[in-house]
């Protein structure tokens, strides 16, 4: 099993994504240390894209902040081989960065990502259909390929998409972009409905900022939370970061956990 | 892969997020049905309207100062005498008609120079649609009666702050319109690039330009033209004006980049002072295509620029860019001062006062090479909406040919 897979092993995984060199390098390797003491079992890390158009605003003003900072795909490299934490990593970005890194397309970026020590990739603007080179890379050099399912992603087209995912598979909860939101939304559970009957881990991100959303999303049968603009704007408002990034994640880890014990055991599961 | 229909050679494709891909596949269908093979008349539905509604077909007018000036036979494809004032209209209409007959409520649409947005304001309220445009701040400030058209025509226009605020943060917020209300909504892109299907249907739409075109001027001449130029943003007037001409070899196909203030990218503020991406650029993947742009060897996406707001764009069409690769279609790049000087030479000497991207393609005959005997130039837009931009620009510089520009006290 991956090291990603492995994190689902124990209960609900708990994913936080935070952009890299926001505000610089240095507080990013602290911040992923603080995370992982909250109880990260995976940490998604953003290398920043100018054109986010999977992003919200919180996330997309994160990675404007990274990238005035000077944050390159060598930087982030070199930040995560630093990084001295035993939760695995997954890099989410953009196809270009991938596509122009090194002097071979997408092979080049996927051996210096292993190299330094990530253990999977999201790239949310690249389908499938668009997806065979870096699946090739990926299979390579021993990374996760991650996708994402939408509420949209429906029928034959679902399993098109599952087909090719490898980790674990991320559930888009809502509509839209990422952000932080009030409640959990019913198409989390549709989502996770029509998951069902998939063995792969389900993790479901966009939108999740409470504890009581994680108790819910798990409850209702995904494998683990991600969550992202909730750290962020922690990270923005520049006050005891560490620490506030830290208890937040232990509120979301608990609240998965509690959602674990109260989950419906569902007796077709394998 | 180069046989796929999403692609032109290596370019194309659909680089968008997972949640966008149903409804692009919807569309892909629709598109095939209702536009390739005229399910349920569309196509009749969609020419009449661009007839009746659209003002079409347009003139190709010889010119008779340009022809005297350059030595050669110039021919206008009258394209600013299309309802709203550009050929942004052929597409807009064919993509809001398509989305009625797909059974979408709300149109969105992106705008750099505000033609585009207008003509989906237009076409919207045509079909009775709802429609929210998005326009970069800089933009709405460069092209403001372009905005109170939009609005007059009952359209919402959002402005976005983001980056520079011209079109490719107009676009980024649309596409995240679009994946927000992705089941009842279409998003009218305003120009050939973006996923597929949108580069084949957007020159679908617009190729009625050289299909006119290629009949005009052979009922004119009695044969084709030696060129065709036309001004690239996007690329969509340039794709319409030369889609028919593309199996005619012989004839030369010239696409006009914004050259802006400089071809060198500015690498301390990371900004490329142009929109040359077919002339400057290299490949990388953008708005859902791998095509021609600008970008920094990363692959960060630089902020271009362009005295135009249509052109000010860091990428470019797919299938341009592939027929720059193979050689059938020449890009060449227009300085902003000579598309100025253009502008008022053009307006001065013929009585059109074209659009500052027009401007470009009319400022490429002053430094062309050999045009042969005859040329046609798309005159892609009127300059109603640059107004206040060529009075600032003006204003600037020691133009030779500035007319009196002070206003009346
Ligand atoms: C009059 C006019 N011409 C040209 C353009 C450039 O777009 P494209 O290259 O897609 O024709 C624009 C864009 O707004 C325009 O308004």
């Amino acid at each position: 099993m991956s090291e990603i897979g492995e994190a689902f092993r124990d209960g609900p995984a708990l994913i936080p994504y935070i952009t890299a060199g926001d505000p610089d390098a240095e507080s990013t390797k602290a911040q992923v240390r603080a995370l992982a003491r909250g109880g990260a079992d995976i940490i998604e890390l953003g290398l920043p894209f100018s054109e986010p158009i999977a992003d919200g605003p919180t996330i997309q003003n994160a990675i404007q902040r990274s990238l005035d900072a000077g944050m390159t795909p060598q930087s982030y490299l070199d930040l995560v081989a630093d990084l001295d934490v035993a939760v695995p990593i997954v890099c989410m970005t953009y196809y270009n960065l991938i596509y122009q890194y090194g002097d071979e397309p997408v092979r080049a970026f996927v051996e210096a990502a292993a190299e330094a020590g990530i253990s999977g990739l999201i790239v949310p603007d690249l389908p499938v259909e668009e997806s065979d080179d870096l699946r090739a890379a990926c299979d390579e050099f021993g990374l996760d390929l991650i996708f994402i399912v939408a509420p949209t992603t429906k029928g034959e087209r679902l399993d098109r998409v599952m087909e090719q995912v490898s980790g674990f598979v991320y559930v888009q909860a809502r509509l839209g972009t990422t952000g932080a939101q009030a409640d959990v939304s019913t198409q989390t559970h549709d989502s996770l409905g029509r998951l069902a009957t998939y063995d792969v881990p389900k993790a479901v991100g966009f939108g999740v900022s409470e504890g009581h959303h994680a108790r819910e999303i798990v409850a209702a049968g995904a494998d683990g939370v991600v969550a992202g603009s909730v750290f962020v704007d922690l990270i923005a408002s520049g006050e005891n970061v560490t620490s506030n990034l830290e208890r937040k994640a232990r509120e979301l880890a608990e609240g998965a956990r509690t959602g674990f014990e109260q989950r419906v055991p569902r007796p077709e599961r394998t | 892969m180069s046989d796929s229909p999403a692609k032109f050679g290596d370019y194309g494709g659909q680089y968008v997020p997972e949640v966008l891909m149903p409804a692009i596949e919807e569309l892909t269908d629709a598109y095939e049905r209702y536009v390739l093979e005229n399910e349920d008349g569309f196509m009749d539905d969609f020419r009449a309207r661009l007839r009746d509604f659209g003002g079409r077909p347009t003139p190709l007018q010889h010119a008779e100062q340009l022809s005297a000036r350059y030595g050669t036979e110039v021919y206008l494809k009258r394209e600013d005498l299309v309802h709203g004032g550009a050929h942004k209209l052929n597409n807009a209409l064919g993509q809001v008609l398509l989305a009625k007959y797909m059974g979408k409520e709300r149109i969105v649409a992106e705008t750099g120079a505000g033609q585009h947005g207008t003509a989906t304001a237009m076409a919207a309220a045509h079909l009775g649609m709802d429609c929210e445009v998005y326009m970069g701040r800089r933009d709405i400030t460069r092209q403001r009666p372009n905005v109170f058209r939009m609005r007059i025509n009952g359209s919402k226009v959002n402005p976005v702050d983001v980056g520079r605020g011209t079109l490719k943060e107009a676009i980024n917020e649309t596409m995240r319109d679009w994946a927000t209300n992705v089941e009842d909504t279409h998003y009218v892109i305003g120009s050939v690039v973006g996923p597929h299907p949108f580069p084949r249907m957007v020159r679908d739409f617009q190729s009625v330009i050289s299909e006119e075109a290629r009949a005009q001027i052979r009922e004119k001449t009695g044969g084709l033209p030696d060129s065709v130029v036309a001004c690239a943003g996007g690329g969509s007037n340039t794709m319409g004006a030369f889609h028919n001409f593309v199996p005619d070899e012989d004839v030369a196909l010239y696409a006009v980049e914004a050259g802006g203030s400089s071809l060198d990218v500015d690498e301390e503020t990371g900004v490329a002072p142009n929109s040359a991406s077919l002339s400057t650029g290299s490949v990388g993947v953008l708005h859902g295509a791998r095509t021609r742009l600008l970008q920094s060897r990363d692959g960060q996406i630089l902020e271009s620029h362009s005295i135009s707001s249509g052109l000010d764009y860091a990428g470019v069409g797919p299938e341009l860019a592939h027929l720059v690769d193979t050689g059938r279609v020449t890009p060449v790049t227009v300085p902003d001062d000579a598309a100025l000087e253009a502008f008022h030479r053009f307006s001065q000497e013929e009585g059109i006062i074209p659009a500052l991207e027009t401007a470009h393609a009319i400022a490429y005959l002053e430094t062309a090479d050999d045009l042969g005997e005859s040329v046609i130039v798309n005159i892609s837009g009127r300059g109603d909406k640059d107004l206040e931009s060529v009075l600032e620009e003006t204003a600037k510089r020691d133009l030779a040919n500035a007319p009196e520009m002070g206003v009346f006290e």
